[in-house]
């Protein structure tokens, strides 16, 4: 067989200049992140058409609104947090290519140690969002006749004549509140109702015409011309409140709407979820996609440890270029970019 | 990489140079090797599917082949789907993606660019062996006990999803998927090693614009492939879950014996919508480098500069371009809007100007050529052939109008299996003829290639122009018997056929077969440029060298189609050949 002389790869390039003045390597990068772009762009289309295709879907800030260690209602207040932290995590991966091209070993060594911290604290509070997701609120949401409802609140119970009392050191929290996450209905009662049927408009079928909607007088209570009780159901848009006024005929119909519940679900799992009963492809879409983001994370955080221990080891000092912290950075960064979009179309749109 | 640039400190054992070999002669080897036993599967599932249609009942093929799945060797029905789908994807996927750019890709991108070798070695080796892999997976699911994936290489939910529609949906199907995500990575890793060694690799002298217009074909290929095979990654990675985890991504309200299932809320247009995505732009994976080579073949045979360079280079931009928004027409009775069909048809239809540029100066490029008729010529020549009749009823099949009426019936298939199903074959049989000297180092012969060209255009239209008119008489596509409907009965004997043609276009193969094997053992010792070619492959030593040349890599100087200039003694004039004092460089 014939000789070849010794070839190195990086000197073959002849023709000119090398195109975009890249080595091979990190242009296979960018190839492969253009393409990896392709596979979220497609998870993120089936997104986007399975949520256009039912009519509803959940709002983020009525989901994702628990903080660990503590108790209060911080709607999308950790996502902030882990979006941030994600971030900032991408600044130190910069500043580690750069004191790369300085070929500062000990300020690399530093930054992407605090990449790798940035980039676990990400995949722990997912594990933790996750963990609340699955799990979901303390009742859960219930299928009553009006369709299905989240338990918002829900403290109470029968004194010896049978009627519903409150419990509680909190009259005003100690109640039972039911959120319609379908079926498009919620009720005006009170002086609230009292004002809009007074002013509103009514339409050729004898419905009212209110700022939310049409709406249907229920309970009416007059004598004459006064009008002293009233209920209207609205048919307004979703997840809007139906309020329950406590010791009213209202709370005992509420008391006995969700008593009459015939279904149940509490948290998510792949076939079903409390906030979106009927759109079950919205947990479905949760744990994909953020999980799929998830995975890619947590390789970047394998990948850049293993060239942490590359740096250490002195690899990149002997071989006289730290390219491999550069070409992990361009993988960090796209991770970073794609988070962007997983966190605009997921919690914020 | 360091395996290669010292290879010659050390004797190559057997396992790193035949095996986990990272030279891409020896790639491109492995991936034509592959995907002949591929081939051989796919043709023989159809010659099993094709017996079926023209004489329905029992027969010996059955029994032997099929066990189980034929009772008194008739066979199943559901395992005619099944012959169905492993045909297509084994056809689609392995020979004329995997086969075709794995073979061509590799071997001519370093020869003809002038580089040593592929930009990663190593992840080209990998590429090979995830294909492999996958082959083998996909193999393997035809003996599983529920039978291999019977819905259609198109896997559409909810057939695909519910294990209680056809055996096939059970474990067969799981394979599918698994087989379909580690060809993926294949596709990926290959397709990432082409685009990086044809921009980065290309030695002195080789500017884009002096490029052989196989390598812009296997660029743009690439470029396809890299960006539309993730999107069916995800399509199947969302198959498994709902498969496999309970999701509902893909199906929603489905009763199987009156019971509602869970899954709720998702929808199987999605499906459709993710799979054409990458189905279309894969039409063009399979026919562009077919064309590529196409290109460079007519033109070395005609003894002519390949006529409309740059035109050649536009459109294969342009065809790449548009195919990735046309997917829509594979949908056109989904209930899609129809004027989101409108916009549909417009993209289809604006796909045939860059076809018909590519045409017109193929026939140009041959006009008044000194035409030399090699086998590989012929087949190239047949492409061109079939690439009209084929694209011609595309235009019907564009048009919504027209394409509702005859939506899933055998129209369809004739239509598809000629303009991508043969056209890319012939571009495969040409290029196998053209550079298996470049291969094995030896001559193809000539007689048996001119036989087996004869009888397998023959045969091919045989097969393909009658399915035409069963298609208008309304036969659908994957059903297993036609006698029953009455309405068919004017073309059932049509069926005959094309099941005549089928078993002696099957057995035409094998002479291709033993030719091509016979040959690298025994054929004659090929000479360095047996075809007068311009391009760098020829100026390459017959026995393969690691680093491709031996000393320099030559200096690239001109086009790759300086055929009979005027001037020059001889009617070729290679690549690296200096420019002579005064003479002009093509423009």
């Amino acid at each position: 067989m014939a000789q070849v002389e010794e070839v190195d790869k990086s000197l073959v390039w002849s023709g000119g200049n090398s195109p975009f003045r890249l080595s091979y390597g990190k242009q296979m990068m960018w190839f492969f992140l253009v393409s990896d772009a392709l596979s979220f762009g497609g998870l993120l289309t089936a997104y986007g058409f399975a949520r256009h295709s039912v009519e509803s879907w959940p709002v983020a800030e009525k989901v994702f609104r628990a903080l660990p260690f503590t108790d209060g209602d911080f709607p999308l207040i950790y996502v902030a947090l882990m979006t941030f932290i994600l971030i900032i995590s991408s600044v130190t991966m910069v500043l580690a290519v750069e004191a790369g091209h300085r070929k500062h070993k000990k300020g690399v060594v530093n930054w992407l140690l605090l990449t790798v911290l940035g980039g676990a604290i990400f995949v722990g509070s997912q594990a933790w969002e996750w963990s609340h997701f699955i799990h979901g609120s303390h009742h859960g949401a219930v299928l009553t006749e009006q369709g299905w409802a989240y338990v918002a609140h829900l403290d109470y119970q029968y004194d010896d004549e049978g009627h519903v009392i409150m419990n509680g050191h909190h009259p005003e929290l100690a109640s039972i509140k039911l959120q319609f996450i379908d079926g498009g209905k919620y009720m005006l009662t009170g002086a609230e109702a009292l004002a809009s049927y007074q002013t509103a408009e009514k339409n050729e079928e004898g419905k009212l015409l209110l700022a939310d909607g049409l709406g249907v007088p229920l309970n009416v209570v007059s004598d004459g011309d006064n009008v002293s009780a009233l209920d209207i159901v609205v048919e307004g848009k979703i997840y809007r409140e139906l309020e329950g006024a406590v010791g009213s005929d209202n709370w005992n119909e509420l008391v006995a709407l969700y008593e009459g519940s015939t279904a149940q679900i509490q948290g998510a799992n792949l076939t079903e979820n409390e906030y979106a009963p009927n759109a079950p492809a919205y947990a479905d879409f949760f744990f994909f996609i953020t999980g799929f983001h998830g995975f890619h994370v947590f390789s970047g955080v394998v990948i850049n440890l293993l060239i942490l221990i590359q740096v250490v080891k002195g690899t990149y000092d002997s071989r006289g270029h730290f390219e491999m912290v550069e070409k992990s950075g361009l993988y960090w960064h796209f991770v970073d970019l794609v988070w962007v979009f997983v966190f605009t179309f997921f919690y914020l749109i | 990489m360091g395996a290669h640039a010292h290879a010659h400190h050390h004797k190559e054992s057997f396992i790193t140079k035949y095996i986990f070999s990272q030279d891409h002669k020896m790639i491109a080897k492995q991936f034509l090797f592959t995907a002949i036993i591929m081939g051989v599967v796919g043709m023989f599932l159809s010659l099993l599917f094709r017996i079926q249609l023209g004489w329905p009942g029992p027969n010996m093929l059955n029994s032997i082949f099929l066990g189980d799945w034929a009772p008194d060797g008739v066979m199943n029905s559901n395992m005619y789907l099944g012959l169905v789908t492993i045909h297509g994807t084994i056809m689609v996927f392995f020979v004329l993606t995997g086969g075709l750019s794995g073979t061509f890709s590799n071997l001519l991108i370093p020869l003809q660019l002038g580089a040593r070798d592929m930009a990663s070695g190593f992840l080209n080796m990998f590429s090979y062996w995830f294909f492999c892999l996958s082959s083998v997976i996909m193999l393997v699911s035809l003996f599983v006990e529920s039978g291999p994936a019977m819905a259609g290489w198109t896997v559409y939910p909810p057939i695909s999803v519910l294990e209680e529609s056809v055996p096939g949906s059970g474990l067969g199907m799981t394979l599918w998927l698994v087989s379909m995500a580690i060809f993926i990575a294949s596709s990926l890793l290959g397709s990432l090693n082409y685009i990086v060694t044809i921009l980065n690799l290309r030695t002195k002298g080789m500017k884009m614009t002096r490029m052989p217009l196989t390598i812009w074909a296997f660029f743009v290929t690439a470029i396809l492939g890299v960006l539309s095979f993730p999107v069916l990654l995800s399509a199947a990675v969302l198959l498994i879950m709902d498969r496999s985890f309970g999701t509902s991504f893909y199906i929603s309200d489905i009763f199987i014996d009156g019971h509602a299932l869970d899954q709720t809320g998702g929808s199987p247009i999605l499906f459709q919508h993710l799979f054409w995505f990458l189905g279309h732009p894969e039409v063009y994976i399979v026919l562009l480098p077919a064309l590529g080579i196409t290109s460079e073949i007519i033109a070395t045979n005609s003894r002519k500069p390949i006529f409309g360079y740059r035109a050649m280079i536009g459109s294969i931009l342009a065809i790449g371009f548009l195919s990735f928004i046309v997917w829509g027409h594979h949908m056109f009775i989904t209930g899609m809007n129809p004027f989101l069909g409108g916009v549909f048809v417009f993209t289809t239809l604006l796909i045939a100007i860059p076809s018909a540029v590519k045409v017109f100066n193929y026939i140009t490029t041959i006009w008044k050529g000194n035409i030399v008729f090699t086998p590989a010529m012929m087949f190239s020549i047949g492409l061109v052939s079939t690439f009209i009749t084929g694209g011609v009823t595309g235009i019907i099949l564009a048009d919504s109008a027209l394409d509702i009426d005859v939506h899933d019936t055998y129209f369809v298939v004739g239509h598809f299996h000629i303009v991508m199903g043969l056209s890319a074959i012939f571009g495969m049989f040409a290029g196998l003829y053209h550079w298996f000297p470049k291969l094995y180092g030896r001559m193809m012969n000539r007689k048996m290639g001119y036989v087996h060209f004869w009888v397998t255009i023959v045969c091919g239209y045989g097969v393909f122009f009658p399915m035409h008119f069963t298609g208008l008489a309304g036969a659908p596509r994957r059903y297993y018997d036609y006698s029953e409907f009455p309405f068919l009965d004017h073309v059932v004997d049509l069926n005959v056929v094309i099941s005549i043609f089928a078993v002696i276009g099957t057995l035409a193969q094998v002479i291709f077969l033993f030719n091509f094997f016979y040959s690298a053992i025994r054929g004659a010792k090929a000479i360095e440029n047996p075809w007068k070619s311009n391009t760098l492959e020829w100026t390459t030593p017959v026995e393969h060298v690691h680093g491709n040349w031996v000393g320099e890599i030559p200096e690239v100087h001109r086009w790759p189609y300086d055929y009979s200039k005027p001037g020059k003694e001889e009617d070729f004039c290679p690549q690296n050949i200096p420019l002579e004092e005064g003479e002009e460089e093509h423009g």
